[in-house]
């Protein structure tokens, strides 16, 4: 804890980089599977569809799936030789790079958002769909205050999709690489320092993650407004 | 003015291949209160629904105002808005009561809409609650501001699904007040369900029964209830069974 705050006060140059790409990294790959996850939980939620059950099946699937695989997937992807990699495309990441780690860490987190928005919203009350739109309400609108009404589950839903990535070392490691000054980040620098034997080190930075995930938690519930109160 | 607000011409409704609606003609007149009475389960709801364009007939059509609701016509949303219905059971927002109210208003894309939002509020009794949280409101304070919602829309039909049923007599009057002020200043037309024949005596200009998904006879208040020509509306008035 010492050598934590040491760190942080000491303002070392090495550690603020490695937060700064991990919380870069991280909030973008949770960008990506908000914007992904919760309307597919909506519309999952909300609409019956021939072969819904099969894709909750699959989303279900994939709020298990181990980081490690999800990793691999991603890995053969994009390797030069991958179905993407040999495409060359400026739009598709390469290997060893931040991109790679935030396809990674989308692909993880977006089954817990939209899993758990889906459940956020199917535990709103169908009547109020109907009222909603009784009062002139379009399709569109009437989704909307659905995820209003459940934006306490669907903010869990988002920091699940949080905890999974900021916490996450398999995947990052084998498409980040873990390279100095471009793709460590705080999960697998601790990874590289228990490693090396320098466990205080690995502890300080262990902290730090930890602070750091509440911080983006207590920013996250923010979100829920006054949802908790006068119930 | 045209003669009817609404026009049903081979109106059915069915869920899972059963019938639960069947009107063969049915004429809504502008500025009435109409009532539909019926047992529980006679389709009085589905009615409604379809009165406010929340679900397609599964045959037939209705006309209101100028446009044509059928199997595979929406209706335009600029007509769709001039109707709105006041549920046995509201669910308000979890929001404030002022919010509540001016959501309806917000959807249309009216920002400023406080004096409004006052107005309707102080219509239903409920001024001073206005910054309170809805779901710390009692039943009958939750089913006042359900149709302080309603009528800061000044919708040209107000479509009542038994708007005081488990209510106490103290908010049932209040409410059957609103609702015939409502209609007498604004000549709003009122589609009104109820399983209560005195509320539909009290309230309607004309009523109809509905049995089994049919109109069995719809007709002026007195001649409903003083000299109805079916003998189940004669039993239905008397208070009998009629299933």
């Amino acid at each position: 804890m010492f050598q934590a705050i040491q760190l942080i006060i000491t303002r070392d140059p090495a550690l603020f980089e490695i937060v700064a790409l991990s919380l870069r990294v991280s909030s973008t790959a949770l960008l990506f599977s908000t914007l992904v996850g919760v309307p597919l939980g909506a519309a999952l939620g909300l609409s019956r569809f021939a072969g819904r059950r099969l894709v909750i099946a699959l989303l279900y699937t994939g709020m298990g799936f181990p980081p490690v695989v999800i990793g691999l997937f991603v890995y053969l992807m994009l390797s030069r030789s991958g179905p993407l990699g040999s495409l060359n495309s400026p739009l598709i990441p390469a290997l060893f790079t931040p991109g790679a780690m935030v396809v990674a860490q989308s692909i993880i987190s977006f089954p817990l958002v939209g899993g758990f928005t889906m459940a956020a919203v199917m535990g709103v009350d169908p009547q109020l769909r109907q009222q909603v739109r009784s009062l002139g309400a379009t399709p569109w609108q009437t989704t909307l205050a659905v995820l209003t009404e459940a934006r306490v589950g669907v903010v869990v839903s988002i920091i699940a999709g949080f905890g999974s990535i900021i916490s996450e070392v398999g995947a990052v490691m084998m498409v980040g690489g873990n390279i100095e000054g471009r793709t460590r980040v705080l999960t697998t620098a601790i990874v590289l320092e228990t490693s090396k034997g320098n466990f205080d080190l690995a502890m300080a930075i262990g902290v730090i993650l930890l602070g750091l995930a509440f911080l983006a938690n207590v920013a996250m519930l923010s979100l829920q407004g006054r949802a908790f109160s006068n119930e | 003015m045209s003669d009817f607000v609404y026009q049903l011409r081979d109106v059915t409704k069915e869920y899972n291949g059963r019938r639960v609606l069947q009107v063969d003609g049915l004429d809504i007149r502008p500025g009435e209160i109409f009532a539909l009475v019926g047992p529980s389960g006679a389709g009085k709801s589905t009615m409604l629904r379809l009165l406010n364009f929340l679900e397609h007939p599964t045959t037939g059509r209705i006309h209101f105002r100028e446009a044509e609701f059928n199997p595979s016509r929406p209706m335009p949303l600029k007509l769709r808005r001039r109707v709105t219905t006041v549920f046995q059971s509201p669910l308000l927002l979890n929001r404030s009561v002022g919010a509540n109210v001016s959501y309806g208003l917000r959807l249309r894309g009216r920002r400023n809409s406080g004096r409004r939002v006052e107005a309707a509020l102080k219509e239903v009794g409920l001024k001073h609650m206005a910054r309170q949280r809805a779901r710390t409101l009692s039943g009958g304070e939750a089913q006042r501001v359900a149709l302080a919602r309603a009528i800061v829309l000044q919708p040209d039909v107000l479509l009542l699904d038994e708007p005081t049923a488990n209510l106490d007599p103290y908010n049932v009057g209040l409410i059957e007040d609103i609702v015939q002020a409502l209609n007498r200043q604004r000549q709003t037309t009122v589609v009104l369900v109820t399983h209560n024949v005195f509320q539909a005596k009290r309230l309607a200009h004309r009523v109809a029964l509905l049995l089994e998904g049919q109109i069995v006879e719809a007709s002026d208040v007195e001649m409903f209830f003083e000299s109805p020509r079916d003998p189940r509306t004669a039993a239905f008035v008397r208070g009998e069974m009629v299933y």
